[in-house]
């Protein structure tokens, strides 16, 4: 184990900033594309949605 | 042998589900070899003698750089099928694969910059590496840029296409780049030709991020693709009778 404790381990050795700021980012990217990807899908179903009505709408 | 006729798959109406069904799959790998890499990453690899800790870095820039790359041959060659062979799924998937790419590559750009920073001194140089894998990410904007500009769908297919392949071309630059001009940018970490020049655990850990990466980027690809049928096949009837369309 390279660790003694949890303050060295979130230390990294003096490049905290460098390191951590790449994790994160990743993580950050990550989770903003899933919930990109996921407000897109909400999206289409919900125009689809409302086209069905207006066309059953046009239909009668 | 059992025939399968694989262009079945080739439509809309049968990859939507059978994308459903394998994004479970593909996203519990991508956790599995995700949580593998981050363990190696932070508690099997040793500290590099010469760069301290700040070379854990490289388990995210070094995956992410190569997905950048490999994502967009892959994105390339679905947008070239999808013109020559005019199949509308195609360049669904193109479309759908763009967006992942740029993120890598946005990732690879700024990860190096934050290992640049206390490794080179600077956060930029316009070195060949960090250039080419700059118009690479740029290549990504533009290819979603110039889709998202041209309303019709098949049209948009096209001019992305041609856009798309042409820039294939700047892989092997950047692939390259660090043996044909003398970079800032190190070598590869990684060769087919000879042993790998980094301790054993250190390359394991940077497989397992780019296999989680690279699950990751099938499973958000594959569910952009199906938001993106969504939006395309709004007309079809099939569509109209999807079972989450029903309340």
């Amino acid at each position: 184990m390279t660790w003694n404790s949890t303050a060295d381990f979130f230390a990294m050795g003096g490049y905290a900033l460098y390191v951590w700021g790449s994790f994160g980012i990743a993580a950050i990217l990550i989770t903003a594309e899933l919930l990109i990807v996921r407000a897109r899908r909400v999206a289409a179903l919900l125009e689809l949605r409302r086209e069905i009505v207006a066309r059953r709408g046009e239909n009668r | 042998m059992r025939f399968i006729n694989w262009f079945r798959f080739s439509s809309p109406q049968s990859f939507y589900p059978l994308a459903a069904k394998m994004i479970p799959l593909f996203a519990g790998l991508a956790v599995i070899f995700g949580a593998a890499g981050l363990y190696i990453s932070f508690f099997v690899a040793p500290t590099d003698a010469q760069q301290g800790e700040a070379y854990r870095i490289i388990f995210v820039h070094v995956p992410a750089s190569w997905l950048s790359m490999f994502l967009y041959v892959i994105m390339a060659f679905w947008a070239g099928v999808g013109v020559s062979l005019n199949t509308r799924l195609a360049g669904m998937v193109a479309s759908a694969i763009a967006p992942t790419g740029a993120m890598f590559a946005f990732l690879s750009l700024w990860t190096g910059s934050l290992w640049g920073k206390p490794m080179w001194g600077t956060w930029w140089v316009w070195d060949a590496r960090l250039t080419s894998e700059l118009i690479l990410f740029f290549l990504y904007l533009g290819f979603i840029a110039l889709q998202s500009a041209i309303d019709d769908a098949r049209r948009a297919d096209r001019a992305g296409a041609i856009l798309a392949l042409v820039g294939v071309i700047n892989i092997p630059i950047i692939y390259f780049s660090v043996k044909w001009w003398n970079t800032l940018h190190q070598g590869a970490s990684v060769s087919l030709t000879r042993a790998p020049s980094m301790a054993k655990t250190m390359l394991v850990g940077m497989l397992l991020m780019a296999l989680a990466f690279w699950m990751y980027s099938i499973a958000v690809s594959l569910a952009r693709a199906r938001a993106i049928i969504l939006e395309r096949e709004r007309h079809a009837v099939w569509v109209e009778e999807l079972p989450e369309l029903k309340r």
